[in-house]
């Protein structure tokens, strides 16, 4: 049952789970994204490991080669990165507006002054959302 | 392992450095496992573009991370029943690298058999994203065009403002500028090719963006925004996004216009491997046009509140 | 051209279009209108396809000529046309309402570009509707995200920054989750393609990788969805975003993630692997019960009326997940039919409040003393949408829990017949909070109300006619939805 060809998958598992920790567990929020990053970047490596082909080539036509690496996956994760960028990008421009707006980037101090800010504008019983950190 | 230090690590700048070095890293895997497309945009955008932007923004913010607070139990639960659930489906998974698993069986034999005769190029990863795929690449064009529209919204681009005293440039260093100099234009060049020559090597638009992209950065943190925003000006990047999409989309309202599906590229010449080649060499340059001016504004975005701040 | 044949396309480019355009165009009215217009065409395309659609059945349409699986499909079946329909129809009724909203909550300068994020808003949603690609599902899921995180941000409130990060944060683990499930998926198939996928998975169903990919797939809808207890994210991005996106989200998004969860386990599994291998079903019914149940809850509590509504939304995506939970054809019906009540309800009700936002500024309980004499329009409203919400006939709400207890009766489950009677009885309660207040409670003299421009009234009073319209005339919502019901689990897509 266990096979070495299943160590390589299993070695992505332990990265993404590594970035996924990093993004709920920690209350940074620009390492939040690094987080985010790194998980989206360790599924990318479970794709790119589906599409190889051991002895293949990499899938540009060229005399004499019989075997390419599958191109599907690649495509697949060249639109996936870009997509990761973008979320980052987006993410980090949040960031910046946050820091302006509440002067930290940390999320417990952001949730003490969202606090604040409930009780001023609204009648003091509603802390509905005091759950959010679980 | 990078991934434990960026845990527990709390310097910011270091952590993000430590990304950057795990992103190359990573590119260099997808190119042991023929990726070599993958592995060149992940170098440029994870290792390069990302990087630079976090950079950018902690400067905005601050660099030094504060001590946790609350407990770190339920986080590491959840994370190890999902890597439990992961390292389990893996089990029934085919081995890595087996030529027999059905990911190389199904679908992709007829991309490597007819991809270079049905779309004439050799570069199948070329075809496929830009010709049988070329939708999700029309989508992900609007992906990068949304995210520099959400940052527009978000940061805006100010009016022009007085000369600023040129804090990010490296004035006196004279040997770096002259060096600066130099790589530009091969810089340029090197964009220029990848971007036309997508079809036979790894490339193409996306890269070429970046790359451009990068060409212009470079160029002002040596010599400040004023030169390049001679060339560039900050209030035309988002047009020019725009009329990225607008060329990717025309491509497929030509062929709605020849009653044709949508980006069938078919039908933009007689012949039809020629309509293909033509129909991807104007689509790449649509997302060349699109990433490059979304990563300058980006950039340019930033940079502006810099200085404000 | 022929212009029928490329319906299905037109649907998702033309507001897709419109988002460059609104940019390079700059200008804020204009802007508007492109947006408006092609709104407007695009739900007429819906129309049409519905009716093309329960005509010829399903619509497959090959981009770039290539077929599937090889090329991109798009496939509108009955329940994508009518999913579609309710899509573009919020789109066009809440930009009508947009616009002095707009003026009021939007930066001049940004006006445009706000309009454009809307449009890719927009148009990812319908895309993720329209496709048949696994993969295409992702792309176009996180058009319309990126550009939602952008709209939630340009709330007033600070706190619309931290509530569009939340978002950003669990919207993007969902997606990557699901990216997993598809790359599970694709792992064991060698397709994207989803009835290809259909086609190919009872053969490899046993595997624990198929089980997985499953289940990574559920839980990244789920975020998405803001099923219990995923819901973190949203009662605080309805909460604190611009009035008219609100509106729209609350009408539409959540929609559309039911319609991907319905594709998912009854397209792409199949209702046997589903619902009988895996224990979805209860799993389902458990979760939309404390959800429907424990927001309901909350939202008594709230005092801010946008919230409130927002937790009401929590609420209802309850219901809706709890009819997929009986696993029968009378409650997948009932969710199906749901998909559309709620979007009538909830779009009338955010329209309302976006009105009451334009006129005071503020949506707070208080702020609602005595505005039933002062914006007597706006208020019967909101009445009128809280009475549906709350299920009395003969408006929409009522027939979507008529289906509701049915299918739990057919099931012998009848103490969550009760528990779903009992949630509307929580419904009564926080409505009539805003009645008291806004009918008994004593106006503030100090300051002049004006009832709401005719440009929101109008979208507002449109939805609430159809929130009566169709609980008196069901034929139509009815008809789709049990159609698109034996579809589904009849096997023939």
């Amino acid at each position: 049952m266990i096979d070495p060809g299943l160590y390589n998958y299993w070695i992505v598992v332990f990265l993404m789970m590594a970035g996924f920790y990093v993004v709920i567990s920690q209350g940074n929020l620009v390492k939040k994204l690094v987080g985010l990053s790194l998980f989206q970047t360790s599924v990318f490596i479970f794709y790119i490991s589906m599409g190889k082909i051991s002895g293949g080539e990499a899938p540009i036509l060229v005399e004499g080669i019989t075997v390419y690496s599958n191109p599907l996956p690649h495509v697949l994760i060249l639109t996936a990165i870009v997509v990761g960028v973008a979320t980052i990008s987006v993410g980090l421009a949040l960031v910046v507006r946050i820091h302006e707006a509440y002067g930290t980037i940390e999320e417990d101090e952001i949730h003490e002054q969202d606090l604040i800010d409930d009780e001023t504008t609204e009648d003091p019983s509603s802390f509905s959302n005091g759950e959010k950190n679980g | 392992m990078i991934a434990i230090a960026i845990i527990r690590l709390r310097d910011l700048f270091a952590i993000v450095i430590l990304f950057g070095i795990y992103s190359f890293l990573t590119a260099v895997l997808f190119m042991d496992l023929d990726a070599v497309d993958v592995a060149f945009t992940e170098a440029a955008v994870g290792a390069g573009v990302t990087t630079v932007l976090m950079l950018s923004s902690l400067y905005l913010t601050s660099r030094w991370e504060a001590a946790p607070r609350h407990s770190s139990f339920l986080p590491l639960l959840v994370v190890i029943i999902t890597g439990a659930v992961l390292v389990y489906s893996t089990l029934d998974a085919p081995l890595y690298g087996d030529p027999s698993a059905p990911v190389h069986q199904h679908v992709a034999p007829r991309y490597i058999q007819k991809g270079p005769t049905e779309v004439g190029m050799p570069n199948m990863v070329t075809a496929v994203l830009a010709s049988y795929r070329g939708y999700d690449t029309f989508g992900e064009t609007f992906v990068i065009f949304t995210a520099g529209l959400g940052v527009m919204l978000l940061l805006g681009v100010q009016k022009p403002h007085k000369p600023r005293p040129e804090l990010n440039t490296i004035e006196d260093e004279i040997v770096l500028k002259v060096v600066v100099k130099l790589l530009i234009p091969l810089i340029l060049l090197y964009g220029l090719y990848v971007q036309f020559h997508g079809d036979f090597g790894a490339g193409g638009g996306f890269q070429a963006g970046v790359i451009f992209a990068t060409g212009f950065i470079l160029y002002d943190l040596a010599f400040g925004e004023k030169e390049v925003r001679k060339v560039v000006p900050a209030h035309w990047l988002p047009r020019l996004a725009a009329l990225g999409v607008l060329i990717y989309g025309g491509v497929g309202v030509i062929s709605l216009l020849n009653n044709k599906p949508f980006l069938d590229y078919s039908a933009l010449a007689h012949d039809p491997v020629h309509g293909q080649h033509l129909g991807v060499l104007l689509v790449e340059l649509g997302v060349g046009i699109t990433v490059f001016s979304v990563i300058l504004l980006i950039f340019y975005v930033l940079a502006n509140r810099r200085r404000q701040s | 051209m022929n212009l029928t044949e490329h319906l299905p396309i037109l649907v998702v480019i033309i507001p897709l279009m419109t988002a460059p355009l609104c940019v390079l165009l700059d200008h804020p009215r204009l802007a508007w209108f492109a947006a408006l217009a092609s709104s407007w065409v695009s739900f007429a395309a819906a129309i049409s396809l519905v009716m093309q659609v329960s005509a010829q059945g399903p619509i497959s349409y090959w981009l770039g000529g290539w077929e599937p699986p090889w090329g991109i499909e798009y496939r509108i079946d009955v329940l994508a046309s009518y999913v579609l329909l309710i899509v573009t129809a919020m789109a066009a009724l809440v930009l009508i309402f947009a616009k002095e909203s707009v003026q009021k909550e939007i930066p001049e300068q940004r006006i445009a570009y706000f309009y454009a994020a809307f449009m890719l808003a927009f148009a990812g949603l319908a895309g993720i509707v329209a496709t048949g690609d696994a993969f295409n599902v992702f792309v176009f899921l996180e058009i319309s995200s990126l550009a939602t995180y952008a709209l939630i941000s340009m709330g007033k409130d600070r706190r619309a920054l931290n509530a569009s990060f939340t978002y950003l944060v669990m919207g993007t683990i969902g997606a990557t989750f699901i990216l997993i499930g598809i790359g599970s998926l694709y792992m064991m198939t060698g397709t994207l393609n989803m009835l290809d996928l259909a086609e190919r998975l009872p053969e490899v169903a046993d595997t624990r990788t198929v089980r997985a990919g499953f289940a990574f797939l559920t839980v990244g809808i789920g975020l998405k969805l803001a099923l219990f207890p995923l819901h973190l994210w949203l009662p605080n991005a309805y909460a604190y975003a611009p009035s008219m996106v609100s509106a729209f989200l609350a009408a539409t998004a959540t929609k559309v993630a039911i319609y991907l969860l319905l594709r998912a386990i009854l397209v792409i599994f199949g209702i046997d692997f589903s619902l009988g291998l895996m224990p979805l079903d209860n799993l389902l019914l458990v979760l939309g019960l404390i959800g429907m149940l424990s927001a309901s809850l909350v939202a008594v509590y709230q005092r801010d009326i946008k919230r409130l509504f927002a937790y009401s939304s929590v609420a209802q995506i309850g219901y809706m997940v709890l009819g997929v939970g009986l696993a029968n054809a009378t409650g997948i019906t009932s969710t199906i039919l749901h998909l559309f009540n709620h979007a009538l309800m909830k779009g009338a009700l955010f329209i309302a409040l976006g009105a009451v936002a334009y006129r005071i500024g503020s949506t707070t309980l208080k702020d609602f003393s005595g505005l039933g004499r002062q914006m007597p329009f706006t208020m019967a409203g909101i009445v009128a949408g809280g009475l549906s919400l709350i299920g009395i006939p003969p408006s929409v709400g009522f027939i979507s829990k008529w289906y509701l207890v049915l299918a739990t009766l057919e099931q012998n489950l009848w103490p969550v017949a009760l528990l779903v009677l009992f949630g509307s009885f929580l419904a009564v309660i926080y409505v009539w909070k805003l009645v008291e207040a806004a009918y008994f409670g004593e106006p503030d003299d100090t300051r002049t109300i004006r009832e709401a421009p005719l440009s929101m009234l109008a979208p507002l009073w449109i939805l609430v006619i159809a929130n009566f319209y169709f609980g008196i005339h069901t034929d139509l919502t009815v008809g789709l939805a049990t159609q698109a019901t034996s579809a589904l689990t009849g096997g023939g897509g």
